[in-house]
């Protein structure tokens, strides 16, 4: 299992759900990405991508005004 | 042995007809995942992130809502490069903005199509739109229909199951994967029939922009980016470019800049990740907006600068307000200026 980072600080939305998609994209089943961002948006629209396409959120933190989504990568 | 079960790709915008489209094809068995494009000009998301007044509002991806709904998958593709072409050379012209519809359609079916042969180890076999023959006055005309099938490359791949009826068979129908006489054949501007057949679906939550989803087909938006590319004397434009006409009063006081200012403070706050980048003025006596200057501030012009910006903040009605004008790795400096009365903001200068 790898973990990796995704910087969508300052990116609306649609994009931090872009970004993450196609990171994902070169990831393995198991595997998890944290995605920093700013939009709060994401909060609703990661979740959102992640359910229709078999991956799963499994943390959602907020510092201040930045927040780290955890998406663990589905089959 | 069983039938092959077969796939389709969907376009979706997160509007009702492409919704429908694709129940139209579930219901006779085909499996469909959908595919959306992010041109940079998408109402979507962003002014909802920026904006205070719409904080409440759910701020939901409607493509991404309505691939929920439809239990399908979702792949939303960044097209914002290769769309500038689009925009800047529409073959077919634009519509009563700076909306290139029709080179629109066509570049997306088109992206579709390649999609498509790079995925081909998912063994789609044809495309869907939600069109429906006359409901745009640009892209969606009996006319239309088919130089978009040809000028996009799909052919007869690509099928739009709410006005098939209407035109003639694709590779879909002919072969027997659909059943032709399961389709539509709706027209015309008129809602009723699709909001029928939502309602036979039971789909009861739809969104329905009035103007599309698209920010080009806006007149304001249109006029904004318009003057941008006046002013600037090139029709070259990045992402922070097409956001920031998104966001705040817009006001040219003269051809060498104009001035963005916010609206409330979700608008100011979005406007401050700018500060590294453009001039940006805020009042410092008084509470205000955040403004970015766009464009060559000499120093002459600082007093009218601030001057603007002073009007739209608490201290309008006050005789002076101190405001401090940032920069970019120049520094700060303060100035101490009369706020502009409403008459001398004039009326030419809102883009």
């Amino acid at each position: 299992m790898s973990k990796q980072t995704l910087d969508a600080r300052k990116m609306l939305c649609p994009l931090p759900v872009i970004k993450a998609q196609n990171q994902i994209k070169q990831m393995s089943h198991g595997d998890e990405l944290d995605v920093i961002c700013t939009d709060p948006g994401a909060l609703h629209d990661i979740p959102a991508w992640a359910r229709i396409n078999g991956h799963e959120v499994i943390a959602t933190q907020q510092n201040n005004d930045e927040l780290i989504i955890t998406v663990r990568v589905g089959a | 042995m069983m039938e092959k079960k077969h796939k389709a790709v969907a376009l979706i915008s997160g509007g009702l007809d492409s919704m429908l489209a694709v129940r139209v094809m579930q219901e006779q068995g085909i499996e469909v995942e959908g595919i959306n494009f992010y041109t940079g000009f998408c109402v979507e998301g962003h002014t909802h992130a920026i904006r205070n007044q719409d904080k409440d509002k759910q701020k939901r991806n409607n493509a991404l809502w309505v691939a929920e709904q439809l239990g399908i998958k979702l792949h939303i593709v960044d097209v914002i490069e290769e769309y500038k072409d689009v925009l800047l050379n529409p073959k077919h012209g634009y519509g009563a903005n700076m909306n290139p519809c029709l080179d629109c359609k066509i570049f997306m079916v088109s992206k579709a199509v390649e999609w498509i042969k790079e995925n081909h180890h998912n063994g789609f076999d044809f495309i869907i739109t939600g069109e429906v023959i006359g409901q745009r006055p640009m892209s969606q005309r009996k006319s239309t229909m088919p130089i978009i099938s040809e000028e996009s490359g799909a052919d007869d791949l690509l099928l739009r199951p709410l006005c098939a009826k209407n035109l003639p068979e694709t590779l879909p129908e002919r072969e027997g994967w659909v059943d032709r006489s399961k389709l539509y054949g709706f027209h015309g501007r008129n809602r009723k029939p699709q909001i029928a057949l939502a309602k036979e679906f039971g789909l009861t939550d739809f969104a329905s922009p009035a103007g599309g989803c698209c920010f080009l087909t806006d007149k304001s938006y249109s006029d904004k980016l318009v003057d941008l590319w006046k002013a600037r004397n090139s029709r070259e434009y990045e992402m922070d470019d097409i956001m920031l006409l998104k966001v705040g009063r817009h006001i040219r006081p003269s051809a060498e800049f104009k001035l963005i200012i916010a609206r409330d403070a979700g608008e100011s706050k979005f406007l401050e990740g700018y500060r590294k980048e453009f001039i940006s003025i805020h009042a410092l006596s008084h509470s205000g907006p955040m403004a970015l200057v766009d464009g060559k501030l000499d120093e002459e012009q600082y007093e009218l600068a601030a001057g603007i910006v002073a009007r739209f903040g608490q201290g309008r009605m006050a005789d002076e307000v101190e405001l401090d004008i940032a920069l970019p790795k120049q520094g700060n400096l303060q100035i101490k200026t009369p706020p502009l009365s409403a008459e001398q903001v004039l009326q030419e200068w809102y883009v």
